[in-house]
């Protein structure tokens, strides 16, 4: 066949699957091959039998027919109930044992979220970063937590021979160790509507250098205002509104510049002092009710980050121009493609 | 032991013209409200196979579009419009291929056709137990189709007219209608026509399980004990057991459906407090065993071509009844392989892995039992043979590739591939259709009382079995790598098994269309039939062709096993086979 090469250049794995490129790929490959050659075997068996006695066995005129052929034998019915009984056991067990492997992370593994909406993957990293690209650390082993925020979605990586689908309300988990480096694709493998063959992406395996320095750096490409608006959909929306409606926090709409009252009567001015106190250090200062400043939780943010929130809270409608034209990037609400 | 008394060399020389069913009487009431399961039979066949013809066009509809890894079928103004238009049109296209495939044309294909007219002249009798639900049935089924016609003309006045018709704008949910998807205000718009169509189906599908099991058990002849059923009775028997009883779970799980979506009460979606796997259970609980309602009878039809078409006595024949039945139970208890991928708890996922391996055996039984019917045989390569031969081969492939998918380390990564495409159309299709063809064939000088052109038929058989094949095959590479299902556009690296795909479909279609026009001019030009053409022994081949309104001149008396072709022996093409006179059976 002059397609075959083709097919295998273009996928850089093997005739059958794809490039190995986690921990238990190649145990499930193994036993891939394993039920594989088992099959080849048996459909060889039935196939060429069924040829033989095709050919052998077929009418000819005036050739007798045999009349000594038998209608039954029972230990040849026993023998093929009992040999693919032992057979179907044995591959259970393997399947079983390589699906632990698959089900189980080891205890020291790093946590990422992956979330999923019609019709693509956000991704945060154990830092806080959210960001619509997902690299991991070579040889590390990472959970993903997944969920939907609407309808089921699938999360696939064939490289890594992981799957599991992402349930809205259903803290879905799947891990994986990758082995190579390199760029493999992430497909959606539940059916989701319209866009749901375009709800592709891809991973990145870094070595461990370049995953920290993705980390540090991932976020350089935001405004800081853009990084506030950004850690505010990540964190902050939960408890404060930007539409002045009430919630567990202030409401962040005109906020800034604004007074409020301590729980001791006193009075405070909204600035990036007291802005960064609160931020920083939630638990201290305590506001009048119903605010209770102890259910603020404590965020592992940088410097920067606490500045672009606090620019984010200065005009949350809309950026305040900044003096330097940075090339436009994609609105930070949405997470780059 | 003796054979039956009513041997076909009397019929000739009853007094008067032979009374035929087709012609027993005449005008358009004499069929529409008859209660003869010949006539409802050929009935059904016309809508069923109508159904099929329309599932069939969709399933070409996809494959032309997956011609290209672009979206480019429905042209729009802009490209992202066109890419829009044609995933919607996509969308819609596979989801009606599959419920239309299951629920109007696998579901009902071998027991409502082939079992409806050849059931109750296997025992012998009249007709079924209860002649009047028996054209309930054909009425409640045609009521379920308008459901769908609904559906499909509201998605062609939407495209052709721009004009909605009220509760569908098509269905684009999948056969499987997965929540929350489904349930989702402003998506979907099908759902609640299309559960409501399968609900309406699927108790057609009950009231024939319920007539063939009263049948079975009632109006046996003297002489037929269980083990002297022949095996199509049994296959039978087996899927009216699951028709049952795992249909009206489906029924339950679909009025919960569309109560969800209409009254929003919070059973499966999860914006509601519900819970989307419980809808997954709930569904497959019956659509797993709904698979062996597909594939059942299928066994059973080849059972007995495989006996009649080698002129052997089948092998095995206790295995092959008992594993039918075995099939028909273990399949109520392997429903959760279909949520590995789902987050079912690892447990649950390695308890269902191992009782799914239990359907293995009796499907393997089966398969080495029809290989030893063949051992020592006489075969004769009449078409229905042809088809019953592609069927083991087909069956094979489709059996032996459920092991990687019924191993969870391996299915993990296969799960909702083209892998999982691949393997169930070599059983659904390749297996359940191809004996449907090959028991058409079989049955055909019975049905009609004409005998069709044998050499089409071969020819048509080989190019579905090739057509088949390259259609089929590539997919479980392309799945093996990584391709999912249900996508409209796909990555450039699995365009190449795509292609061979969409060729593949286009050859296996003109097979079809080939073996479609050998019946149509079989059943109008062909040679008249014998009564029993192919030397069968079961009681259907011992009455003229086309039967008789009360099937049997004389009723047969005494059975004996349906099995012992030695008992005939044949004259001529136009009277086919007549029994020995004096025939001994040998005891066994």
């Amino acid at each position: 066949m002059l397609a075959m090469p083709n097919i295998l250049a273009q996928t850089g794995g093997s005739f059958w699957l794809p490039p190995q490129a986690s921990t238990v790929a190649p145990e499930i490959d193994n036993l891939f091959y394993g039920i594989y050659y088992l099959c080849v075997f048996f459909f060889l068996l039935i196939a060429v039998l069924l040829i033989y006695f095709a050919i052998k066995y077929r009418y000819r005129e005036g050739v007798p027919e045999h009349t000594d052929a038998p209608k039954h034998n029972t230990a040849l019915e026993l023998t093929w109930t009992f040999i693919p009984t032992v057979l179907v056991v044995v591959i259970f067990y393997y399947g079983f044992v390589d699906f632990l492997d698959l089900s189980v992370p080891p205890k020291y593994a790093a946590t990422d979220v992956v979330q999923a909406q019609m019709w693509s993957y956000a991704f945060t990293y154990p830092n806080g970063l959210t960001d619509g690209e997902l690299k991991i650390p070579i040889n590390t082993p990472i959970v993903f937590h997944m969920s939907s925020s609407d309808v089921i979605h699938g999360f696939y990586i064939p490289a890594f021979r992981i799957k599991k689908d992402i349930v809205p309300m259903r803290d879905n988990v799947i891990w994986v160790q990758a082995t190579q480096l390199g760029k493999f694709d992430i497909y959606c493998t539940q059916y989701c509507g319209k866009g749901h063959s375009e709800m592709r992406n891809t991973v990145e395996v870094l070595s461990e250098d370049d995953y920290q320095n993705y980390l540090l750096h991932a976020e350089d490409r935001f405004t800081p205002w853009q990084l506030g608006q950004r850690k505010y959909n990540t964190f902050c929306f939960v408890c404060h509104s930007l539409d002045g409606s009430a919630n567990t926090g202030p409401t962040w709409k005109g906020i800034w510049g604004s007074t409020v009252t301590m729980e001791d009567g006193s009075t405070k001015k909204v600035d990036e002092a007291y802005l960064t106190h609160m931020i920083t250090q939630p638990n201290v200062w305590k506001l009048q009710p119903p605010f209770d400043s102890r259910v603020m939780p404590l965020f592992n943010l940088s410097d920067r980050q606490v500045k672009a929130i606090i620019e984010f809270i200065k005009s949350p409608d809309k950026e305040i121009v900044p003096a330097s034209t940075e090339s436009a990037t994609a609105p930070a609400t949405q997470p780059a493609q | 032991m003796s054979v039956i008394q009513a041997d076909t060399h009397g019929i000739a020389d009853l007094p008067g013209k032979p009374d035929n069913y087709l012609t027993h009487s005449t005008g358009f009431k004499s069929w529409a409200l008859s209660l003869d399961h010949k006539r409802i039979g050929l009935m059904y066949m016309t809508l069923v196979l109508s159904a099929f013809a329309l599932g069939g066009f969709f399933a070409l509809m996809l494959r032309t579009e997956l011609l290209s890894p672009n979206a480019w079928m429905i042209h729009g103004a802009t490209p992202s419009e066109t890419r829009a238009n044609t995933e919607v049109f996509y969308n819609n296209m596979f989801s009606l291929h599959g419920a239309v495939m299951v629920f109007m044309f696998m579901i009902p294909a071998i027991p409502a056709i082939l079992g409806n007219f050849v059931l109750p002249m296997m025992l012998g009798a009249k007709d079924v137990a209860f002649p009047r639900l028996n054209l309930l049935s054909l009425y409640v089924y045609a009521l379920g189709a308008c459901f769908f016609t609904y559906i499909l003309l509201g998605g062609i006045l939407r495209i052709a007219f721009g004009f909605h018709l009220p509760g569908s704008t098509g269905l684009d949910t999948g056969w499987t209608f997965y929540t929350p998807y489904s349930v989702r205000p402003g998506y979907a718009d099908g759902t609640v026509p299309a559960t409501l169509g399968a609900f309406v189906l699927g108790f057609s599908s009950i009231l024939t399980g319920v007539n063939f099991i009263t049948t079975l058990h009632t109006l046996r002849p003297k002489g037929m004990t269980w083990f002297r059923m022949p095996l199509f009775l049994w296959a039978l028997y087996g899927t009216s057991v699951i028709q049952i009883l795992a249909t009206p779970v489906l029924a339950i799980t679909l009025l919960l459906l569309t109560a969800e979506r209409t009254l929003r009460v919070g059973i499966f979606d999860p914006a509601l407090g519900g819970d989307p796997i419980l809808y997954q259970h709930f569904f497959w609980f019956y659509s797993h065993p709904a698979v062996y309602i597909m594939i059942l009878p299928a066994m059973g039809v080849i059972s007995e071509i495989i006996s009649v078409h080698s002129r052997k006595h089948i092998f095995g024949y206790n295995f092959i009844a008992v594993s039918s039945i075995a099939l028909a139970l273990f399949g109520f208890i392997v429903w959760g392989h279909h949520l590995f991928a789902s987050g079912q708890s690892p447990l649950a996922n390695s308890i269902f892995s191992l009782l799914t391996f239990s359907v293995a055996i009796p499907s393997a039984v089966k398969v080495f039992n029809w290989l030893g019917t063949l051992y020592k045989s006489s075969i004769r390569f009449t078409p229905a043979m042809m088809f019953a031969l592609s069927f083991i081969l087909l069956f094979t492939i489709g059996g032996l590739t459920g092991l990687f998918l019924g191993a969870l380390a391996t299915d993990i990564h296969f799960h909702d591939t083209y892998f999982v495409i691949a393997h169930f159309h070599y059983v659904m299709m390749g297996s359940t259709l191809f004996a449907f063809i090959g028991g058409v064939y079989h049955w055909f000088p019975k049905i009609t009382g004409k005998m069709v052109h044998e050499r089409t038929g071969q020819i048509a058989a080989w190019v579905a079995f090739l057509g088949f094949n390259l259609t089929f095959f590539p997919q479980f590479v392309a799945g093996a790598h990584g391709a999912p299902r249900r996508w409209a556009t796909y990555p450039q690296e699995y365009a190449i098994y795509h292609q061979m795909s969409t060729i593949g479909a286009y050859i296996m279609s003109s097979g079809f269309i080939l073996v479609g026009l050998n019946w149509l001019h079989g059943a109008r030009r062909g040679r008249k039939a014998p009564a029993n053409p192919w030397g069968g022994s079961t009681l259907e081949w011992h009455t003229p062709s086309p039967p008789p309104h009360d099937n049997f001149p004389i009723a047969p008396t005494n059975v004996g096993d349906p099995y012992d072709l030695a008992a005939w022996e044949y004259v001529s093409p136009t009277e086919g086979w007549v029994l020995k006179k004096n025939y001994v059976p040998a005891e066994h």
